[in-house]
């Protein structure tokens, strides 16, 4: 049988199992009502539970099996799958039935599996924190194996060289040419970020001022939206966008300059993620200017201080923790982003501290030793989870950083509204 | 006194006038930003309207057993070079298909090559002076036209850009999101209404929320690497399937959900809740019969967001390998897919003047499909919010 057939087949069973043994949970505790027993439960608590008990541990033996082929390479045949989960639906429904009496908490019964499924539903979100390290760890270690950490944290070549090769079997009696010194990737980045700062950072707090401090309610309505949908473009287009109309715009710029920028230049791709992430800071730096106590501004402005001054000296260093968390989580964002940079900076890992010059990223090297037909067990493709360990712990140190800072800020001035 | 009222009225003024400069910087930064998103959106546009013509030409086909074994030999010699070769590969299938079409010689549309095209849009093309003439000429006679490119939306991906379209790529789009959704819509409302409803405040819950909190802001290609390692490496998914996919953006729409569930269901106010416990009902009957019905407007309109942030991902796809080139649009979620975002990367990386105008058209398409998206979110919120 056809696996699409044996998973409609199976859907068929759960499914008639449950309604089989509603129905008749239902009745039976409607009989037993019927018969003047006082019971705990609604008869339909009680067909609840029957459906459960007997539809739940059959789609528990499915789930069992799907695992079971998929990791351990059990040949389950199909047919066995359908007669062990209908002789479990069937023992389900009798249990079930056999408890539908006056003195069982049906609904009680419910409520803890339900409880239980919740749990199950959050444990996902832990499962998945602990997939994401696991699965890079266990790379990065593979890695670590093959090359040595102290090269790959201050080593100023990056070449994968002929360890695609080796890993294939083919580098038999030759040398490894292969240089993982990742400080290039470290610095691209570096710069590609600093780049995105210098942009977002002035714009996305000025224009949180403006919103914040002087603009209309009726401009304020409006113009909040229309920043976020800068946050909400596809990552892809603004790569598109710095590759094909930022990038020859720069190099036109600086050509009668007598400055030869490269079309991969670093500049393109550090602007156009500075502005992708202008919202990342205004709307926060928004939210935590507008929840400084009004009585601050009102001091301020009874000792004679303008407006003007009264954000400079009172508003903003008031604000400035929750500014900085901005700023870090836009940081981080800026630091993982992809798309920007694989479509607009090099490939070349290169050590330079010229923004003209094409410059490589860590989030590129990732995508390039991913892409692409590779053996999986080569250096090449698993420096990319060293790499990723690296960004995971950067980000998440950055994170944690700027949700503390956060805290401090809505403890000291009890904001609710962050 | 040091100062006379005249330097200090002086000193206002200047004390004013850096308060207009603060005003006058800060409004120049959002208008910025906003300019920024006006050029940015017109570049798109006037980059991609083009692709959605297509230079098309009125020809004589000659139907005969020549050109069923040389499709070449149904078109005259002066315009061989100007049709679309893909059109001339199917040629001999339609021959197949449609027996009474042997013999005839019928004056049709057919479609160009893609110089002919970016000739007829004015760009640059490779075309030799010999075929521009004969194009000038045909423009005159309109038996040379630009018409509406229904290519585009109808036939997957293909190394002809004439022949190119985003209909693959949506089909792989539709069915990766839907195993998004039928992932992270359940998975997190059900996270979100135990950490709201059920959960005791212990360090358990205090865990999972600042977890969920991280996970939100880990980068989305780290999801691509847990994929890989994970559906693909461990559990044997296929490659490149909407299935990989569509799980691993669920896992990185999860906190959306349930941040934007969570808000919701805080927004219903305790007095409904003390209401239904008053009234005998149970922990789970309060959420079911009361508390998540009122919030469902909420919670639909966070996962809209959340779906249509996922649409435009790209990076994780392309780690699980989602940007393969697809021609025809997949039917299941084991098939081998792409995305429409991953369609605009593959196509943003091919040289041709006519990739590049499709890969502005499909930038169009994705963000109208966003806007839509979005524009359905806010309705949503505007029509059921209820101000408690």
């Amino acid at each position: 049988m056809q696996t699409q057939q044996i998973f409609l087949f199976f859907i068929g069973i759960v499914a008639l199992a449950g309604l089989v043994a509603f129905f008749s949970g239902r009745s039976k505790a409607q009989r037993v009502r019927a018969s003047g027993a006082e019971m705990y439960a609604q008869p339909d608590q009680y067909g609840w539970f029957t459906a459960i008990s007997s539809a739940g541990p059959a789609l528990l033996v499915g789930l069992a099996a799907v695992v079971a082929i998929a990791t351990a390479d059990i040949d389950i045949e199909g047919m066995q799958l359908l007669i062990a989960s209908l002789v479990v639906a069937a023992a389900g429904l009798v249990i079930g039935l056999a408890l539908v009496k006056p003195d069982f908490h049906a609904r009680n019964a419910i409520e803890t599996l339900i409880r239980y499924v919740l749990i199950g539903a959050a444990m996902i979100s832990i499962v998945t924190t602990f997939g994401i390290l696991v699965s890079i760890i266990f790379e990065a270690i593979r890695f670590f194996q093959m090359e040595s950490f102290w090269t790959f944290i201050t080593g100023t070549t990056w070449d994968p060289g002929n360890s695609f090769q080796m890993a294939a079997g083919r580098g038999e009696g030759v040398e490894s040419t292969a240089n993982f010194g990742a400080v290039p990737l470290f610095a691209g980045t570096f710069m590609i970020t600093l780049i995105a700062m210098l942009v977002a950072i002035p714009i996305g707090l000025l224009a949180a001022v403006y919103m914040a401090e002087f603009a209309p309610e009726s401009v304020r309505t409006v113009a909040k939206p229309v920043l976020e949908v800068l946050a909400g473009i596809p990552t892809v287009v603004y790569g598109f966008f710095a590759a094909i109309t930022v990038a020859p715009l720069i190099v036109d710029i600086f050509s009668p300059l007598g400055i030869e920028a490269s079309y991969n230049n670093a500049l393109a791709p550090g602007l156009v993620m500075g502005i992708m992430i202008i919202p990342f800071i205004s709307s926060l730096s928004d939210d935590v200017i507008t929840s400084v106590p009004d009585t601050m501004r009102q001091g301020s402005l009874a000792l004679g201080m303008t407006h003007g001054e009264t954000i400079r000296n009172v508003i903003l260093p008031a604000a400035l923790p929750g500014i900085i968390s901005a700023s870090l989580l836009a940081m981080s964002r800026a630091l993982g982003e992809t798309m920007i940079v694989v479509m607009a900076a090099g490939m070349r890992p290169n050590l330079t501290a010229n923004p003209l010059e094409d410059m490589t990223t860590v989030t590129v090297r990732i995508v390039a030793a991913l892409t692409g037909d590779q053996e999986f067990a080569s250096a090449e493709t698993l420096s990319a989870f060293a790499l990723g360990l690296v960004l995971f712990v950067v980000t998440l140190l950055l994170n944690m950083v700027s949700v503390v800072l956060i805290r401090r800020f809505r403890e000291k001035y009890s904001a609710n509204n962050l | 006194m040091s100062h006379s009222f005249d330097d200090i009225s002086a000193q206002l003024k200047g004390r004013h006038r850096r308060t207009k400069r603060l005003k006058f910087m800060s409004m120049g930064a959002l208008a910025l930003a906003a300019t920024f998103l006006v050029v940015f959106i017109g570049d798109m546009v006037m980059r991609g309207y083009p692709a959605f013509q297509q230079a098309e030409l009125h020809v004589p086909v000659t139907y005969s057993e020549q050109s069923q074994e040389i499709p070449l030999a149904a078109v005259e010699e002066d315009v061989r070079d100007l049709v679309s070769r893909g059109w001339l590969r199917q040629l001999p299938r339609d021959m197949a298909a449609d027996a009474s079409l042997m013999g005839q010689t019928i004056d049709r549309w057919v479609i160009a090559d893609d110089q002919v095209d970016q000739y007829l849009k004015g760009h640059k093309s490779h075309l030799k002076p010999k075929q521009t003439a004969v194009l000038d000429r045909m423009v005159e006679n309109g038996t040379a036209e630009l018409k509406f490119n229904i290519n585009f939306f109808t036939t997957g991906d293909s190394k002809l850009p004439e022949y190119a379209g985003i209909w693959s790529a949506a089909m792989g789009t539709i069915l990766t999101l839907l195993v998004t959704l039928a992932f992270a819509f359940p998975v997190g409302v059900l996270t979100a209404v135990y950490l709201e409803e059920f959960a005791p405040d212990n360090r358990f819950t205090q865990a999972i929320e600042i977890n969920i909190n991280n996970l939100a802001a880990v980068p989305s290609i780290l999801f691509g690497l847990l994929g890989l390692a994970i559906f693909i490496n461990f559990f044997g998914m296929p490659r490149s399937s909407p299935l990989v996919g569509g799980l691993t953006l669920g896992l990185m729409t999860l906190p959306v959900i349930i941040i934007t569930t969570r808000s919701a269901l805080r927004s219903v106010p305790d007095t409904i809740r003390q209401a239904a416990f008053g009234v005998g009902c149970s922990r789970w009957q309060v959420v079911r019969d009361h508390v998540l019905p009122l919030s469902l407007p909420g919670i639909l309109t966070g996962s809209i967001i959340g779906l249509a942030q996922a649409m435009g991902e790209t990076a994780p796809l392309i780690i699980v390998g989602m940007v393969a080139f697809i021609p025809d649009a997949p039917t299941a979620i084991t098939q081998a897919a792409t995305v429409l975002p991953a369609q605009i990367f593959t196509w943003a990386g091919e040289p041709e003047q006519a990739y590049v105008e499709r890969t502005a058209a499909g930038i169009l398409v994705l963000l109208s499909v966003l806007i839509l998206l979005n524009a359905a979110a806010v309705m949503l919120r505007k029509k059921f919010e209820r101000r408690w």
